[in-house]
């Protein structure tokens, strides 16, 4: 350990980060999307689903002459949309999903892992081989299993299916944050500033929370960026297997779904959500990556 | 002698005996232990790896860990109250409020992501409900006393920033927090090189006068209790096997245990000739105790009696009259009543002819 003085865990990770470039750019990357997605009502010069025949199919700015329109940037599609608008409505519901079944999955499976693994025997034995169970299906598969299922009912309904996507994303991801936690948990109970605390009058429930959670909170983050991408990725996989957000509702994947049949004719409204997609990924691959990198005592 | 005085004891336990619980079998950790402890003493437990000297301190606390350990038997009586018929909470109100521990390794013993200060001030508010400006004010105080430079910068510095030295510096600071009457240091200094270590006792000693707190040092180094505790105690296979005021203990040893451990110590007034004397084998088998004297495997003045029956914490003759001793050899009529054991040949002889 080279620094002296007012240095912190934290602030030796926050500075680490901040040296890796790549990490760097992920995190521009994110934050645009982020500011994108929450000023989308600002932002997009049309109503996402509302389109004019008249202009369907029109080329970006780049495209053809004869068939493009200095009103709409990125072109329409087939059905006369603005493509920009519904991109860029497309990165709230991107930015939902990406978050909320995550905070969904870190509060489920922190919990299930720091209870499972610090008291152990029935506790852990009881819960983990929940978690074996869940863990044993395909995740995709168990996610398109649960959507298609419960599709139909009220809860299919909410926010154009976006409820249901949160539900069976967090249903079936937690285990693996719960997983990852519990390990964690066990590798701490050892350590003797476990039992100094103890010694200290500090009940379980302290311990759980002052002790022990802060020391697993490093994975977790960086779980949480590789998770939030996870979950996105999930939903656009569904919406264009059409089991995702019901259109008109606009999404990255609901693009691809309804523009992939054109494609030939018209490949630009199915390829800039795709990039859109792919640039999103990879920001926070970048970003995750630095993370882990920055919070890795080894490094 | 504080002991012998009329003041009621802090501490007082009596035939203590935890068990561990394990696939291969029972485990006698300890077993069987007695001892008392008046407000303001000082003790030292004394005895190698793996004798229950831990197990004790933890037992004394209610931390060992069940399964696979439990208390089986005996009473705590702490400050008149049986600590091992408490409830959880109110050992919890005990620990690190009127009876703290000091563990063996600084580096582990300090949780790496939170400050010093947040350490530190976790009992307070929780024993002692200060709020978190008095807290910091109290741990201020504290940090200096035990010593850390520019105390004020580094209270919110983490453990990775400080030295062992320094760590347990923090630990000692921590366990005096709550102004405990009772503190149990675990091999305090065992992970410390030998300057520090000097440092670290002589701070635990000058501390725990001036706040008249009693404690209890854990330790398989005769060389640290000496300047340290008024009493010792030799513990050996889960059992006290001889106690005795510290000066007599060194002085007039009645127990081949504790002549053995004696003798492994460096002397400075022995020629530089003089061997260390080791003591040969290894403790017994805690699942399976031989019958006897658990030490006699070992132990070179053995007769029949001793793998017969084993023999009572008694007192001692030729002694200090509170000097007590588990050995049939050093007890009223044995056969080692006279024997010192620095001039006794018999030893000698038999390290002569072995090597």
């Amino acid at each position: 350990m080279t620094g002296v003085g007012q240095r912190s865990l934290w602030r030796d990770a926050a500075s680490r980060l901040a040296a890796n470039r790549a990490a760097m750019a992920g995190l521009v990357v994110v934050a645009l999307f982020a500011f994108v997605a929450i000023a989308a009502p600002i932002l997009a010069p049309y109503d996402p689903a509302a389109g004019d025949t008249r202009n369907h199919e029109l080329d970006p700015f780049w495209g053809d002459p004869a068939y493009r329109s200095a009103a709409f940037p990125l072109g329409t599609d087939q059905l006369g949309r603005d493509v920009l608008s519904r991109l860029i409505w497309s990165a709230r519901v991107s930015l939902l999903i990406g978050f909320v079944p995550v905070s969904i999955i870190v509060t489920i499976g922190v919990a299930v892992g720091l209870v499972a693994g610090y008291y152990g025997r029935w506790a852990d034995l009881l819960l983990m081989r929940a978690v074996d169970v869940i863990y044993a299906f395909p995740e995709l598969l168990f996610v398109i299993v649960i959507v298609t299922a419960a599709r139909g009912t009220w809860i299919g309904e909410l926010g154009s299916g976006i409820v249901l996507i949160f539900v069976s994303i967090a249903t079936v991801s937690w285990v693996g944050m719960a997983r990852l936690v519990r390990g964690q948990v066990l590798a701490l109970r050892g350590l003797e500033f476990i039992d100094a605390a103890r010694a200290m009058g500090a009940s379980d429930r302290r311990i759980l929370v002052r002790h022990v959670l802060p020391n697993v909170l490093a994975p977790v983050i960086v779980a949480v960026a590789f998770g939030v991408p996870g979950a996105m990725l999930t939903e656009s996989a569904l919406s264009f297997l059409g089991i995702g957000i019901k259109p008109p509702t606009p999404s990255w994947g609901v693009m691809i779904n309804e523009g992939f049949t054109l494609a030939i004719q018209s490949p630009w409204p199915v390829l800039m959500p795709a990039v859109c997609i792919s640039v999103v990924m990879l920001a926070f691959t970048f970003l995750g990556d630095g993370l882990r990198e920055a919070l890795d005592p080894r490094a | 002698m504080i002991h012998s005085s009329p003041v009621p004891d802090l501490l007082d336990v009596k035939g203590l005996e935890t068990r561990f619980f394990t696939r291969d079998g029972e485990v006698h950790a300890v077993d069987g232990v007695s001892f008392r402890l008046a407000a303001g003493e000082t003790l030292g437990i004394v005895g190698e790896s793996g004798c229950g000297k831990s197990v004790t301190a933890l037992s004394l606390m209610r931390l060992i860990p069940y399964p696979p350990g439990k208390i089986t038997a005996g009473t705590v009586m702490f400050d008149g109250q049986d600590v091992l018929k408490m409830d959880d909470d109110e050992v919890r109100a005990i620990r690190g409020n009127n009876m703290a521990m000091i563990f063996q390794d600084p580096m582990t013993s300090l949780n790496p992501v939170l400050t010093i200060s947040r350490q530190i001030t976790e009992a307070l508010e929780l024993h002692l409900k200060m709020n978190r400006t008095d807290a910091r004010k109290r741990c201020l105080e504290l940090l200096e006393m035990v010593g850390i430079p520019s105390a004020k910068v580094r209270m919110d510095d983490y453990p990775h920033q400080f030295s062992g030295g320094m760590r347990q510096r923090v630990m000692i600071a921590m366990a005096l927090s709550c102004n405990p009457k009772l503190i149990l240091a675990d091999e305090p200094t065992t992970a410390l090189d030998v300057t520090i270590q000097a440092q670290i006792l002589e701070l635990l000693k000058k501390l725990a006068k001036e706040f008249g707190t009693a404690f209890i040092l854990i330790t398989h180094d005769l060389g640290v209790v000496a300047g340290m505790t008024q009493r010792i105690h030799v513990m050996y296979a889960g059992r006290i096997v001889e106690k005795a005021d510290t000066g007599e203990l060194f002085a007039n040893p009645k127990m081949p245990y504790t002549w053995g451990l004696l003798r492994s110590i460096p002397r400075l007034d022995e020629s530089r000739r003089a061997k260390l004397r080791p003591i040969e084998g290894l403790p017994p088998d805690l699942i399976n105790l031989p019958v006897g004297c658990c030490f006699a495997a070992r132990c070179q003045y053995k007769r029949d009696v001793c793998t017969e029956k084993e023999p009572e914490l008694k007192v001692v003759p030729k002694a200090k009259p509170d000097h007590e001793a588990r050995c049939w050899g050093t007890q009223e009529g044995g056969w080692l009543v006279d024997v010192d054991y620095r001039t006794d040949t018999t030893v000698m002889a038999a390290v002569g002819a072995a090597s």
